[in-house]
């Protein structure tokens, strides 16, 4: 009879709930984008109430996690499963976060302000979608391999928000009218760069499940 | 040489037929605590009776290789084991004061050597009892019988009849396997304040202990030592599958 057959289980089922809130909070950015592009506050209304749920979920995941620490007493690999959950859904819980603050920054704009949505947005928020997805499924497989792709994408990210923000700076220049309205379109791009960077957290946390040692993904 | 209290080469080991042990070798420091860890039947005891020789009370058994006990081979016929019964300690799974007062236990040791001086008795008494952190309790009641103490006190006295004999190793076989977790913290407080005067060497089938007690880990499984490095190590990332499954519990 094979032993700790229960808490594997306890942790496969653990690991299928952090997957599941990584894709929410893939959700609340791509719903928090569209809504931004669309002017549509009362989207962005209800991604903000949306995210109380996300906040909820890592709550219990971390007392799950708790739990399972002082009563399977884990350790080595087991141990750091449990260690990077809790730093995952972490990550994941500022990822949606940073949705919410989009949503933020859709509401101060307005239903009918004068600026147009610049196109960086969307590219940015597309990488990091992937970058969503490529992070879970190494998760899943508990596979580095994948790891790597991330630093380059998170670069891409890094990039694209560079070059926006120069010439955000340059319209605010030529447009003080519409410094506060630029100045929105500027905190979505950080929060989008931000989002990849927790993205890039979650590669690292599964390389140091992985290797047993830290790695900085963003050297 | 300084470095270690015993440093094994290629040890085998033999039950009659059965070979028991396959090439250990193994270097374990002085003044630290090595855990010997291993699922039941993997040599670990037979390992640790190998380093003061009692396994050979065993009839048949068979002994090959180098076991360096301060750098010298006491497996090479010329070696005299007294030494080794006076420096190297011995505490069991079950704690086996004998049927005496508890000062007679202590003092048991150095009265077999001829030490008759009353207030010598009393001294090494004394301090063998406060190293293993049982004085305050047993300090009015000095002449009453060990066998009449908690197996907690018990084991504790067992620790200072070993201590009084001023040995540099102390040998534990699951020393807390017949303690409640009271004890068994106590007695694990008492091995992380023994280290700084003794070598420990400790066979726990507990493995929090070992990863709570011990400086150095060694996993024996089927007779071979699979792995030996230092414990925060093995407890977090060891270098062999094996080991992580046998501590993750992922065995059999």
């Amino acid at each position: 009879m094979p032993t700790r057959g229960h808490f594997s289980e306890e942790l496969k089922d653990l690991k299928a709930d952090i997957r599941t809130l990584a894709e929410d909070t893939k959700h609340a950015l791509q719903k928090a984008i569209t809504a931004l592009h669309n002017s549509d506050v009362k989207q962005a209304h209800q991604i903000i109430e949306e995210d109380k749920r996300i906040d909820k979920k890592e709550e219990e995941i971390n007392e799950r996690v708790m739990i399972l620490i002082a009563k399977q007493q884990p350790v080595a690999t087991d141990l750091r499963r449990l260690i990077i959950a809790i730093k995952i859904t972490t990550d994941l819980e500022r990822m949606a976060d940073h949705a919410k603050n989009i949503s933020k920054a859709t509401i101060h704009l307005g239903e009918d302000h004068p600026i147009s949505i610049h196109p960086s947005i969307k590219e940015m928020a597309e990488v990091a979608f992937d970058m969503v997805d490529i992070a879970n499924k190494a998760y899943e497989h508990e596979d580095i391999s994948f790891a790597h792709k991330l630093s380059e994408m998170d670069d891409i990210v890094d990039k694209k928000y560079g070059e926006m923000i120069k010439e955000l700076l340059e319209l605010t220049a030529n447009n003080p009218d519409q410094i506060q309205y630029l100045m929105q379109m500027a905190f979505s791009a950080r929060y989008i760069e931000r989002f990849a960077d927790h993205i890039t957290n979650i590669g690292e946390e599964i390389f140091f499940l992985i290797k047993g040692r830290s790695y900085d993904l963003n050297e | 040489m300084d470095k270690y209290s015993y440093e094994v080469e290629n040890m085998n080991l033999w039950y009659g037929e059965h070979q028991a042990l396959y090439e250990i070798n193994m270097k374990i420091p002085k003044n630290k605590v090595t855990a010997i860890i291993g699922p039941s039947g993997c040599g670990k005891s037979t390992f640790l009776k190998g380093l003061n020789r009692m396994v050979e009370m065993v009839p048949g058994v068979k002994v090959a290789g180098k076991i360096k006990y301060n750098g010298e081979d006491i497996l090479n016929p010329n070696y005299h084991p007294e030494e080794l019964r006076t420096k190297v300690g011995m505490v069991f799974q079950h704690p086996n004061p004998f049927p005496k007062s508890i000062y007679e236990n202590v003092a048991f040791g150095a009265k077999i050597q001829g030490i008759r001086n009353k207030s010598k008795l009393e001294g090494l008494v004394e301090k063998s009892l406060k190293r293993a952190a049982i004085w305050d309790e047993v300090k009015d009641r000095l002449n009453t019988s060990a066998t009449g103490l908690s197996g907690g006190q018990q084991q504790r006295i067992c620790i200072a009849r070993a201590i009084a004999n001023e040995p540099d190793v102390i040998l534990m076989d699951e020393p807390t396997s017949a303690l409640d977790p009271i004890s068994t913290l106590r007695v694990e407080e008492l091995i992380q304040q023994l280290k700084e005067h003794y070598t420990i060497i400790i066979v726990t089938h507990n493995m929090q202990q070992a990863s709570r007690v011990s400086d150095k880990t060694a996993f024996f499984l089927n007779g071979e030592l699979v792995e030996f490095d230092d414990t925060d190590r093995i407890f977090s990332n060891p270098g062999d599958k094996r080991t992580e499954d046998y501590i993750s519990g992922r065995f059999g």
